[in-house]
């Protein structure tokens, strides 16, 4: 089945082939006919020649290999002469009004038509240059959007850069917050690891105080009137012996 | 130069030899379609040649013209035969 649809498709792809690839599936197919690229072709510049401003030269070029330069005139003349004698044209008032109107419209087209000629072309070009000038002035536009849309792409890269930079602010900003956080955290840690410290020497000193205020009283206490008396007794005859040594001393 | 021959029905009037002329003829297409058809095809080679230049001349127009003029001749030369100045020719 598929070598059947390969038999169907290959005529249809080689009408087709000229489109290029990105070729839709052989069953659909767009655009059918050959698309011409080339531009329009321009108006021919004059028209066809004619002779007399009535007789086209083709005529003078078909008779010319058999009866040379002169045919196509013996035959008018022949023509006219045999019109006239067989009185297929009748010479009537009608002739004298055509001769005349015919004299009248040859100066009238001899002397005119330059004029008229060179006034027609400038109408004409007018016409085509105000045309020229909208496309040109299409053309000019679309390069300057092209013009812009280059630049819109190469500050488009230059956003790297400001990202960047944004980026290292912001990191900045991080860092900073995040050292003023620590510190704030010894700060305090260290509030707290001070205020431990401080509270265990003031209990230390407390209790040493209290303890040697304690026996100080107890020892007070303890001394009772009758050691009292003793050991000032004692003291008298300490100082009364150390006296005595004294006195013998020098003596010595 | 012996080219292949042509079959009459594709070959254009120029190219017609003037004893096959009734062949030719009988092979042209007198439906009103065609005769429409090379009506169009006539006018479109006349206006193509002379009138739809850049700078065309007198040629088109007096052509044109001259040919209005013969044509109304001819339609009017049962009324005219009366002014003939030879009754004889």
């Amino acid at each position: 089945m598929l070598s059947r649809l390969v038999f169907v498709s290959a005529p249809v792809l080689k009408s087709t082939a000229p489109l290029g690839a990105g070729l839709v599936q052989a069953s659909r197919s767009v655009h059918t006919s050959q698309q011409s690229l080339a531009p329009v072709p321009a108006l021919p510049e004059k028209g066809g020649k004619v002779r007399y401003g009535l007789i086209p030269e083709e005529i003078f070029q078909f008779l010319y290999p058999k009866t040379g330069v002169t045919g196509p005139y013996v035959l008018g003349t022949g023509l006219l002469t045999y019109l006239l004698s067989k009185e297929i044209y009748v010479i009537n008032h009608e002739t004298f009004a055509a001769a005349s109107i015919g004299i009248v419209i040859v100066y009238g087209i001899k002397k005119f038509g330059p004029s008229v000629a060179a006034f027609a072309d400038k109408l004409n070009d007018e016409k085509v240059s105000k045309v020229r000038e909208v496309k040109e002035l299409a053309v000019s536009n679309l390069q300057q959007a092209i013009e812009d849309e280059k630049k819109e792409q190469w500050r488009a890269e230059g956003r790297q850069n400001l990202f960047d930079a944004k980026r290292n602010n912001v990191a900045m900003l991080l860092e900073i917050n995040y050292r003023e956080r620590l510190h704030m955290v010894t700060n305090e840690v260290k509030k707290r690891l001070d205020y431990q410290i401080a509270l265990q020497n003031l209990q230390r000193r407390m209790e040493q105080e209290h303890l040697v205020s304690w026996v100080e009283k107890s020892v007070v206490k303890s001394i009772t009137p009758q050691q009292e008396k003793e050991s000032i007794a004692k003291c008298i005859t300490d100082l009364k012996m150390l006296a005595k040594i004294e006195q013998a001393r020098p003596t010595v | 130069m012996a080219d292949k021959p042509v079959p009459i029905a594709q070959r254009r009037l120029m190219d017609v030899k003037l004893g096959e002329l009734p062949n030719w003829a009988a092979t042209r297409d007198f439906t009103p379609n065609g005769i429409l058809s090379a009506v169009r095809r006539g006018h479109d080679r006349f206006y193509n040649k002379y009138i739809n230049v850049k700078r065309g001349g007198i040629g088109g127009v007096a052509m044109l013209l001259t040919g209005y003029v013969v044509l109304s001749y001819i339609w009017e030369y049962d009324h005219i035969k009366h002014d003939r100045w030879r009754k004889y020719h």
